[in-house]
């Protein structure tokens, strides 16, 4: 495979502390957001923005000539997607402080149109299938152009995505890498005891016929050197293991935090813990 | 009317690398075929998942490709309604949706194969454009407009097969967004759109020789509603007839019965529309227009 950007994991894994820090600052402004699932897919979004996705003659991973696309099909994790788009400019300030503001353009989930969003989510089992077909239109043109998207466990409980998953070998989609924020968290309860036949899942997609390989969600070395290691023959699903607000410990695997911004109290050891981590 | 549609897409399709077609495992017969052998990559079956034909359809449409989905009414708009919705209409993408065999054509495949509320639903979406051709002559008009257009999402609706043609001699061309008299008359409007059509065409050849003259109006686009062609009609005639192969809510007959009221029109409204019932009666088209009460007979004998 291709080699995309020089991978620093000593960058990646501050970059990701300060992903964490500016949720939590921004956090204590507005009460509608998701910080646990953004917590759990901190480090895989992180990585494909800033290490996997390569740069169009605008110097930057997103825009007009950008080869890769990336779509957040778990759309409750926008504010992690935000954060991203905001470091690399592409988001301005002005625009994250309107976020859920009526003058603002920023709302709880991903709206085509916003700058760096490429499409709409928020409902589940909706991501793949766009990813698919824009890893077909990427075909159609002779592009290697990479299509990335981040799908949430629970989005694999979907219809939709595994008819996204039978499709895309069937049509024998080779540019197209799915990451599984697998936190085994869900609404209601553990994904794992709502449905005890979920795992195995890398097993699930190679009998699909994906390539599929599994890695600590929060290690971005782990991430990046399984993605870049790929084959390419055959769509490629990485699951994630990951801990749903990962990085604090009251947060951590706690179904309250799903959406819920933390008190002044909440707040400050919160980034207390994030600091000295 | 199928074929016609699969002729004219393929015919634009091979002037334009932009049209992809994502079928859910339907039969690619006459020019589809030719299409799916010439251009493999541009035409993709998805099998048996609809969710997944829409979806797709949105990510290449993101792409800026040209998209059409296409499989039977049914399963082209209700089963994947919220892809419709979120993935083409919310983002406004320029995808057609096809709804082949549309209305009750499927008469004795049962209700599962019918779609009598699609008119609605569709139309209730923002965004969506709504086209139903009424013979082949129009389908091939209605899709070039479709594989052309890069305003937003549509529904087209057709027909399955066999359709005569109606509008060779129309006195209107083909224009979106506006009503098309096919012929114009004194005394009766009939206002149509879709197969159903041909009923209207008969009504108004057998008025005639009962000494009516009549205007026969195709309302092939449903959405955005040519208001003010639909108003005109009402206000130049003394009775107006709505005929159409829908429920009768949320349909053109709720519409234009709106219209009507807006404006005090004075004319004689009458609508022909199937009932609000699931009847299970499995005969010819024919027999189950009659059983939802729309027979030729019944149309004439409201003229007065």
């Amino acid at each position: 495979m291709q080699i995309i950007n020089e991978y620093n994991n000593e960058l990646a894994v501050e970059r990701c502390k300060q992903h964490r820090l500016d949720i939590l600052k921004m956090s204590q402004n507005v009460s509608a957001m998701h910080i646990g699932g953004a917590f759990s897919s901190t480090e895989a979004v992180d990585c494909i923005y800033n290490d996997l996705m390569r740069k169009g003659t605008n110097e930057c991973v997103v825009g007009e000539d950008a080869p890769d696309t990336f779509i957040m099909s778990k759309g409750h994790g926008y504010m992690i997607q935000l954060m991203l788009l905001h470091s690399l400019g592409v988001i301005s300030q002005e625009l994250i402080d309107g976020y859920c503001t009526p003058s603002g353009i920023l709302g709880v989930h991903p709206d085509f149109g916003v700058p760096g969003i490429e499409a709409s989510t928020g409902s589940l089992g909706h991501g793949l299938s766009l990813a698919l077909g824009m890893a077909v239109a990427n075909r159609s043109r002779n592009s290697d152009g990479v299509v990335y998207s981040v799908l949430s466990d629970g989005e694999l409980q979907e219809g939709s995505t595994w008819e996204a998953i039978l499709a895309s070998s069937s049509q024998k989609i080779k540019n197209l890498v799915v990451m599984v924020d697998n936190n085994n968290m869900q609404s209601l309860g553990f994904t794992n005891e709502t449905h005890p036949s979920f795992y195995p899942v890398v097993e699930k997609l190679e009998a699909f016929g994906w390539e599929s390989n599994e890695v600590d969600g929060h290690n971005s070395s782990e991430i990046y050197n399984a993605v870049i290691n790929r084959t390419g023959d055959k769509p490629f699903l990485l699951n994630l293991k990951t801990i749903k607000g990962k990085g604090v410990s009251f947060m951590e695997n706690a179904p309250i935090w799903h959406y819920r911004s933390p008190s002044k109290d909440e707040y400050n050891q919160s980034v207390n813990e994030i600091l000295g981590s | 009317m199928r074929n016609t549609f699969s002729k004219t897409l393929y015919d634009c399709a091979c002037n334009d690398p932009e049209i992809h077609v994502v079928v859910a495992d339907i039969s690619p017969a006459g020019s589809m075929a030719d299409f799916q052998r010439e251009h493999p990559n541009r035409f993709i079956n998805v099998g048996v998942a609809e969710q997944v034909m829409i979806g797709m359809c949105a990510g290449l449409a993101l792409k800026g490709c040209q998209a059409f989905a296409y499989t039977i009414a049914a399963f082209s708009l209700y089963r994947p309604f919220e892809m419709v919705r979120d993935d083409l209409a919310y983002q406004n993408l320029p995808v057609t949706v096809v709804g082949m065999g549309s209305g009750i054509v499927y008469s004795s495949l049962g209700g599962t194969h019918h779609t009598m509320e699609d008119v609605a639903i569709a139309s209730s979406i923002p965004n969506m454009q709504v086209l139903a051709p009424c013979d082949p002559l129009e389908c091939i008009e209605a899709t070039k407009y479709c594989a052309g257009q890069k305003i937003g999402p549509i529904y087209l609706r057709i027909g399955k097969a066999g359709e005569p043609n109606l509008t060779d001699k129309a006195i209107d061309k083909f224009e979106f967004g506006k009503i098309r008299y096919l012929q114009k008359g004194n005394d009766v409007c009939i206002i149509s759109y879709g197969p159903i059509m041909s009923k209207a065409v008969s009504v108004a050849d057998k008025l005639a020789k009962k000494g009516f003259s009549s205007s026969i109006i195709s309302c092939h686009t449903i959405k955005p509603l040519d208001t003010v062609g639909i108003i005109d009609a009402l206000n130049s005639h003394e009775q107006v007839i709505v005929l159409e192969e829908h429920v009768p809510q949320g349909g053109l007959s709720s519409r234009v019965k709106q219209l009507a009221w807006d404006v005090r029109a004075s004319c004689k409204l009458t609508c022909f529309t199937l009932k609000d019932e699931f009847i299970h009666m499995y005969g010819s088209y024919d027999e189950l227009l009659a059983a939802h009460g729309i027979t030729e007979d019944g149309i004439i004998n409201s003229v007065s």
